[in-house]
């Protein structure tokens, strides 16, 4: 439960610009604007559809532009469950960080997820206790 | 009246000047802010280049408006420059989408918009502070006519999905109620003389006075049902005239439900200094702008440019870019110094040779999710039926506002209304719908409100930021821990590399922030040119 709340108050001020063009004090924040401020579904395949598929697209192709989202079906990286864990939790290079968004058992609960689906094999669930360990490496 | 105000004006200008050019920027700032002006801004006026930039070049990546500012004032100031544009159009996010516009995301899905001549979406930003002194003045000097755009209607909705019985109430009511509610509970407070603690007897009696004008009290000091009250929140039965029935004020809303419906919410919208009243829009879509300053640039403008890789070494910077449409015909421009206003996710993906501390930073600021819906209806109903002349109303939904446009009012005809301004993990959960679906979520959510929608309505567009190629997210999510960690080095130059745009700036996602970011790269980089 400690946790949830830390992640809370992050995420408070850093949803606080979402809604917007510009980032409210986080004492102004306008819950009529910046709407909840966690990622309400709790299974994988929900958490998935509700936030990973705005990038990564609901077939985990990935997309192109100026830049790139990179596909998640079929992808050796996600062989080793710390390498998807990490990028959830602390983002990177244009993957947004999740830790404030997401309780570890959503983050566990994802990239098991993604993990078995889109043409991923990899059967070992991905641990409460290891998404714990590298929300605390913090 | 202090001694410096009596200055005449070109005397207080030098002086400022030469502060700036001692001192720097913020120097004149804050000796400005002494002597009385620049009180809410740090927009100095007009940017003064002076001394020759002595042959040098400058390739300038992206024309939104970081970039657009930096090569029109460079190349006033006789530099050479070249501008490098991933779209077919300048602007970036400064953007406007028409009937007839073809628009696509990444993922695939592409969207041809139809709506009727006229009717448009601004899918970045839409209005324009009275204190953005920086956008204003381009838009001056650009011939852009601006109009207002209307932030707070009073007779707009506040909607709340579980309470009420689901029906909007009035922005009127809530905003006088809250007000009344609180009033009359201070009032009861200090006639209690429990607030002798913390105010005299002689302010009391005129807190009492005031709490009775502010919150329309009646005589006894309480908010009720009556003519005080429908003054602010208006009548139930409207005043009219000779025999008509005589005017009757409705119930107020308990502070109880005002409370636990979260409706009160909505009232410090307004009230924040960004969204204070005057604002503006540009009359026609917010891309006028921009396309007046890019019509100016034209000439040392490529379009369609994909930039892939930014090198610098001793002697100068060589950028190579691709056609972004067929990604090929690779090319490579060199220059002495290079702007770099790309969004921080592509930039960040991109190879750039620059220090380690820039590319950290470039890593570790990810963008904010925005998806912004535009929906086009038969008839402005919104205004015939619901007496609703531009202005925003907020609901709890997920779309969380619609915003009616500030232009064509009470004329016959069709209308756009933005149907979806979503963020946080809502705006994500949209985000990752199609564009076809996003549109239906705005109708299907939007006839909460108005449930005129299903009947009325044609065609809608949608734009997720995060699936916008050329931004891939919508805003830099700046928390103060990034800042403090990382701010800095994104704003240094980098050997010759030196970054613009709203995501080095305190105004994320407004377009004043990207223009005085610009002209503080701008100007860091002409002094170290002068001094080499």
């Amino acid at each position: 439960m400690k946790t949830i709340i830390a992640a809370g108050l992050v995420l408070l001020s850093a949803s606080a610009g979402l809604a917007d063009e510009a980032p409210v004090a986080e004492g102004t924040l306008h819950a009529n604007l910046a709407g909840p401020s966690h990622v309400a579904k709790q299974d994988g395949e929900g958490i998935y559809n509700s936030v990973c598929a705005a990038c990564h697209m609901p077939n985990a192709k990935g997309g192109t532009g100026a830049g790139h989202y990179p596909a998640l079906a079929a992808n050796d990286k996600l062989a080793a469950s710390a390498y998807p864990v990490t990028l959830v939790m602390n983002g990177s290079k244009g993957m947004p960080s999740f830790k404030g968004m997401m309780s570890d058992a959503q983050i566990a609960a994802v990239v098991t997820y993604v993990r078995t689906h889109f043409g991923n094999g990899y059967a070992d669930p991905v641990t409460l206790e290891e998404v714990k360990q590298v929300r605390e490496t913090q | 009246m202090s001694s410096q105000e009596n200055l005449p004006a070109l005397k207080r200008r030098d002086l400022f000047r030469m502060i700036g050019a001692v001192a720097g920027g913020s120097a004149m700032y804050q000796a400005m802010t002494g002597l009385g002006f620049a009180a809410d801004s740090q927009y100095a006026g007009p940017i003064r280049l002076d001394g020759s930039p002595k042959g040098a070049k400058v390739i300038v990546l992206g024309a939104g408006w970081a970039g657009l500012v930096s090569a029109l004032e460079l190349r006033n100031a006789g530099y050479k420059v070249e501008l490098l544009e991933y779209n077919n159009r300048v602007g970036g996010r400064a953007w406007t989408i028409r009937g007839g516009d073809t628009i696509a995301e990444m993922g695939g899905e592409t969207q041809k918009c139809g709506f009727d001549a006229g009717l448009y979406l601004n899918p970045g930003p839409w209005r324009i502070p009275y204190h953005h002194r920086a956008y204003l003045d381009y838009a001056k000097r650009f011939g852009v006519q601006l109009e207002p755009f209307i932030m707070i209607n009073y007779n707009a909705y506040v909607h709340s999905k579980d309470y009420f019985g689901g029906k909007p109430q009035r922005f009127r009511e809530v905003q006088a109620d809250f007000q009344g509610h609180v009033a009359e509970l201070l009032a009861k407070t200090a006639r209690q003389d429990k607030l002798d603690q913390s105010v005299t007897k002689e302010d009391q009696e005129m807190l009492l006075d005031a709490l009775k004008s502010w919150g329309a009290l009646n005589k006894d000091y309480a908010y009720v049902a009556g003519h005080d009250s429908a003054e602010r929140r208006g009548y139930a039965v409207n005043k009219g005239g000779g025999l008509m029935p005589e005017p009757v004020g409705g119930q107020p809303i308990s502070l109880s439900d005002l409370l636990k419906s979260d409706v009160w919410r909505a009232l410090t919208f307004g009230q924040t200094h960004q969204w204070q009243s005057t604002i503006f829009q540009p009359v026609g879509g917010m891309d006028a702008t921009p396309k007046a300053i890019g019509k100016t640039l034209a000439d040392i403008t490529t379009l369609n440019a994909k930039v892939t890789a930014i090198h610098q070494d001793d002697r100068g910077v060589t950028v190579t870019y691709v056609d972004a449409r067929t990604g090929k015909d690779r090319r490579e421009v060199k220059g002495d110094w290079c702007i770099c206003t790309l969004p921080l996710p592509i930039l960040a993906q991109m190879e750039v040779q620059a220090g380690p501390e820039l590319l950290a930073a470039a890593s570790a600021v990810a963008y904010s999710p925005a998806v912004k819906t535009g929906l086009q209806f038969k008839r402005r109903f919104w205004e015939e039926d619901d007496h609703i002349y531009g202005g925003i109303s907020f609901t709890d939904q997920p779309i969380r506002q619609i915003a009616y446009p500030n232009f064509g009012y009470n004329k016959p005809g069709k209308g756009v209304l933005l149907g979806t301004f979503s963020g946080g993990p809502e705006g994500f959960a949209l985000a990752s719908l199609s564009a076809a679906d996003r549109v239906k979520a705005a109708v299907e959510q939007g006839s909460k409100l108005h449930p005129q929608y299903k009947a009325e309505f044609e065609t809608g567009v949608s734009w997720s930021w995060h699936r916008s190629p050329f931004t891939m997210g919508c805003a830099a999510a700046w928390t103060d821990e990034l800042r403090a960690r990382h701010y800095r080095d994104l704003a240094e130059i980098n050997g010759r590399l030196v970054l613009a745009g709203d995501h080095v700036s305190e105004l994320v996602a407004w377009q004043e922030g990207a223009i005085l970011s610009a002209l503080d790269a701008v100007s860091r980089l002409h002094r170290r040119v002068i001094a080499a």
